[in-house]
């Protein structure tokens, strides 16, 4: 399953299908929880680790058998190589915290990627779901309902007053965070996004880059999600982001439509370029690829590059990370031979998509 | 607005930085922004933690807080509080009641609030479902007997006699 996983270049989450697509790519729920009777994974001592994993996989073994939720696969990070460990970030399947010092580590997959647990990152247990387009409460079912079942297995960390207990009290209380990840190209051009991005950022919602926390807004993706996971309900939180999320994504489209109204030419004229770029490379940087995905997305969106889909066009998202090209051709390689790899590949891609 | 660093390009990134109390803006373009590393406050170090950090060390220096503060250890895992204000985690589960008063306050500021009124897990701890059911009727109950409707107000009575009974 893992392989399969590792060279997958479209799980369905990304397929483009979902809806407001357009705009957004993925919605995402990520619970965080702990058992009772261990310490937090800082405080662990490898020890304590093992049986903790051990307590994990039974209640996964649980999971596999219950039925209807699908088929999981268990994995200790340390059997997992370094470069494979870095496809699942580039996957956003598990953080990039989660892939440096493996020790004592694992994680837990389903085979459409749609669920994916972390074991002993900062929390004893972070479930996540992904879901493509804006599908928040359907990401939010489906974790809901994996955390009951892993719960009936497991002595939650919990009480009355904080609610879920978590490392960090940035999380404790629902221990959940919601967010969804968009393409806004639009505000970025007409330069909006600041401002668009600052006034969200009063309402309680934080904005993020393309992996997370820690990380910059490549591609002109952000991340935006709740901050808040104490004195709110779920439904509370998940509805919050919903009708920003709805804002945003009405800005987005009303800049994308002002670029084709007034500024169609140069619109044209940068997008075809970029694909142009694309189409004939031969040495293609991460950085370059990205903007570049970006120019070529927002052409397809805004009608102006017509043929490429929505899944082809996401798709090159993932192709071109550095280490899923590395694992698709067996091999660690040199920057250099990366970026002309990377080059081919996507000349390879759009070839294939039929422009 | 142009950018205060190259004074060519439109400022898209603004910065406000407080550091030690100490605030302070820039304007800069997204080219001058990165090469400037002001993009990077997202990356490490200035991380979630330090941030919290921070706030813990503006909660401790409240003198009714240190008094509190001063020697405070949680007895599962041993962590103190000193420990958790400079690392920004918490030890263990048990850390939430050995360090709860000064936990108020900083949940209070990261939230807007200190109390749980979420997702219960369905077996673990079936007595808080219960607990927040009475608290409802209790309220419930204040607001009828001040509405003078003391028939509901009975009712109500009734029922958390009922709910008490159960949670023996």
């Amino acid at each position: 399953m893992l392989d399969d996983i590792l060279k997958r270049s479209s799980p369905d989450w990304m397929d483009g299908s979902g809806p407001e697509s357009d705009v957004v790519i993925s919605s995402r729920i990520r619970l965080a929880r702990n058992l009772k009777r261990y310490p937090f994974p800082h405080m662990m001592t490898r020890s304590s680790a093992e049986p903790l994993i051990a307590e994990v996989k039974a209640a996964v073994d649980a999971l596999n058998q219950g039925g209807g939720w699908g088929s999981f696969e268990i994995e200790h990070m340390n059997d997992i190589p370094a470069l494979e460990r870095q496809v699942l970030t580039e996957k956003h399947l598990i953080s990039p915290q989660h892939a440096q010092d493996p020790a004592g580590k694992a994680v837990i997959l389903r085979d459409d990627e749609a669920v994916s647990i972390m074991v002993n990152e900062e929390d004893h247990l972070r479930i996540q779901c992904l879901f493509s387009g804006l599908q928040v409460q359907q990401a939010y079912v489906l974790a809901n309902g994996v955390d009951d079942v892993l719960e009936s297995f497991l002595d939650y960390a919990f009480s009355a007053q904080h609610g879920y207990l978590t490392a960090c009290p940035t999380n404790v209380g629902t221990g959940m965070r919601a967010s969804v990840m968009m393409h806004l190209p639009g505000l970025v051009a007409t330069n909006q996004a600041g401002r668009v991005l600052q006034a969200i950022g009063k309402l309680g919602v934080a904005v993020r880059g393309l992996y997370g926390e820690g990380t910059e807004a490549g591609g002109n993706v952000f991340q935006v999600s709740n901050q808040i996971t104490l004195g709110q309900a779920e439904a509370e939180v998940v509805n919050n982001l919903l009708g920003i999320s709805g804002q945003i994504i009405e800005q987005e489209r009303k800049a994308r439509m002002l670029l084709v109204a007034q500024a169609r030419e140069q619109l044209e004229d940068r997008v075809w370029r970029a694909y142009g770029v694309l189409r004939t490379a031969r040495v293609l940087s991460s950085e370059e690829a990205l903007r570049l995905w970006s120019e070529v997305r927002l052409g397809a969106e805004a009608g102006v590059i017509k043929g490429l889909s929505r899944k082809a066009i996401n798709e090159l998202l993932v192709v071109t990370r550095p280490a899923f090209l590395q694992n698709l051709e067996g091999r660690e390689m040199s920057q250099g031979e990366r970026d002309i790899k990377r080059a081919a590949l996507v000349r390879d891609r759009l070839k294939t998509a039929g422009l | 607005m142009l950018c205060e660093e190259c004074g060519k390009r439109p400022a898209t990134v603004h910065v406000q930085k407080i550091v030690n109390g100490q605030k302070s803006e820039s304007h800069l373009c997204q080219e001058c922004a990165t090469s400037k590393g002001e993009l990077n406050i997202f990356l490490q170090p200035f991380s979630v933690n330090s941030l919290l950090s921070a706030m813990l060390g503006a909660e401790a220096a409240d003198p009714r807080a240190i008094a509190v503060q001063k020697g405070a250890r949680c007895s599962v895992c041993g962590l103190t509080y000193e420990d958790f204000a400079r690392i920004g985690k918490l030890g263990c589960g048990n850390c939430y009641e050995a360090f709860q008063k000064p936990l108020e306050g900083l949940l209070r500021r990261i939230h807007g609030s200190d109390r749980h009124v979420g997702k219960v897990p369905a077996k673990g701890d079936q007595g808080a479902a219960a607990r927040r059911h009475l608290d409802d009727l209790r309220a419930q109950l204040a607001g009828a007997i001040q509405a003078e409707e003391y028939e509901k107000a009975a009712t109500i009575r009734d029922m958390i006699r009922d709910v008490e009974k159960t949670m023996r």
